[in-house]
């Protein structure tokens, strides 16, 4: 039997694709910015704290890298409920998805901090400087220069990992996708023109990311 | 009636992680036949080879897996191809795993220095020798460790077959979980398995790692 492609069933649905897009738009961007600032204040914990935060930080690390995130999503979204605490769909994503991002990025932003070299903190307690100048003035910037390519690359895999919210139900482009799917048996077709969508997706943060690099590092 | 979670469904699910192991094994073989081709491809003296292989991994990695675990298990069928599970989930993450295994071992092929090929050359060794007697052992040390790093993503990633109705461990969690009616229960036990396959992993590479940097 000769199968006919048809996307015009798939296409005719593009306000609601858009929607689930907004979905996978706002979790990623918020996961982002959330995941990097608790990244950044438990590598802090880890490079200058003590050795009980240290402790606490790598044990939340390995905890979280050594599991799968489809796993610690149904944890909090199917688990908590158990214990008396119900989260909406989008928030249960949210939280699972920065607690993620934030052991991943801890390690990315760890390496950055530790890429400074020390005699330059010492030049810098040598000239009088407050801790918080020192790190203000002599650690951000080349740090972040540091951890930038691989920071980047760890958004992009997280912009594409929101794909898996939609197995509790959240809406994001995937599970539009998926209702799409069920309602017009375009199989197919459906997941191409998600694929593509997620990859032209990609492809804009990389170039977003390599003009921001441009602009604020490369002088 | 609603049945307790006890021991036997932990014995259960533990049992269940065989397919996730099954799985990954399956999905790493794959992966390593279409990574190695692409690592050999990207670094090719043909311009059009490499471009093909830099716009497979491109493409792949831009993609979420779901997309591609969706796009075998539903789209398949067009092509008048029975389509299961196992055989859904295994192309898909051949393909998967091909795009980020290329990418390491490439790494691995292009930091073994350049002069190991000229005098591979200077010796009368053809291309496919000087990469099969010298470059690829070589490359191997410096692969292992982030191959391994990159087998525990694996591990971790299977565990989306059971969007797919694989029964892995994650889909026996989801299944325990719909009888117990004990989700945090199931699901802490089924982070714990997880944990427990992968952590040894994310250690060994990490020692493997550092004595390779000693090493050097």
């Amino acid at each position: 039997m000769k199968y006919g492609l048809q996307f015009r069933d798939v296409f005719a649905a593009w306000e609601f694709l858009l929607e689930g897009l907004a979905v996978t738009l706002a979790l990623s961007v918020c996961t982002m910015v959330l995941g990097f600032f608790l990244g950044l204040a438990c590598a802090c914990a880890r490079t200058y704290g003590g050795a009980r935060f240290k402790q606490a930080v790598t044990v939340y690390i390995e905890t979280i890298r050594n599991t799968p995130l489809l796993v610690q999503i149904f944890l909090l979204y199917f688990g908590l409920p158990s214990l008396g605490l119900r989260l909406e769909g989008f928030d249960a994503a949210l939280i699972a998805l920065v607690i993620n991002l934030g052991a991943y990025s801890t390690e990315i932003i760890r390496a950055g901090l530790e890429a400074i070299p020390k005699s330059q903190i010492e030049a810098g307690q040598s000239l009088g400087l407050t801790p918080w100048q020192i790190f203000r003035y002599i650690i951000v910037f080349p740090a972040l220069k540091a951890m930038y390519p691989a920071l980047s690359s760890q958004f992009i895999l997280l912009m594409l990992a929101t794909s898996v919210v939609s197995q509790i139900s959240v809406q994001d482009l995937f599970h539009v996708g998926s209702i799409i799917q069920s309602r017009t048996f375009r199989d197919f077709e459906v997941y191409t023109v998600i694929g593509c969508i997620y990859l032209a997706l990609a492809f804009m943060m990389r170039g977003v990311f390599a003009v921001i690099y441009r602009q604020v590092f490369a002088r | 009636m609603i049945r307790e979670f006890g021991t036997g469904d932990i014995v259960y699910l533990v049992f269940a992680a065989r397919w996730t192991l099954a799985l990954t094994a399956l999905a790493f073989a794959g992966g390593a036949i279409v990574g190695l081709t692409l690592a050999v491809l990207r670094i090719s003296p043909l311009a059009p080879l490499r471009f093909l292989a830099s716009l497979y991994i491109q493409i792949v990695q831009g993609t979420p897996l779901l997309v591609w675990l969706f796009l075998f298990y539903f789209g398949l069928s067009i092509a008048g191809l029975p389509v299961n599970a196992w055989t859904a989930a295994a192309l898909a993450y051949s393909i998967y795993g091909g795009a980020f295994l290329g990418e390491i071992w490439r790494g691995a092929l292009i930091a073994v220095a350049p002069t190991q090929w000229e005098a591979g050359a200077s010796l009368g060794l053809t291309y496919v020798q000087q990469m099969r007697h010298i470059i690829i052992p070589q490359a191997v040390r410096i692969a292992t460790p982030p191959t391994i790093g990159f087998l525990v993503q694996l591990i971790k990633n299977t565990s989306l077959a059971a969007t797919i109705g694989f029964v892995e461990l994650t889909r026996e969690g989801q299944l325990t979980s719909a009888s117990t009616y004990k989700p945090f229960a199931v699901y802490i036990t089924v982070a714990c398995i997880y944990f427990l396959i992968c952590f040894p992993l994310t250690q060994w590479s990490r020692r493997l790692e550092e004595r390779f940097n000693v090493a050097r």
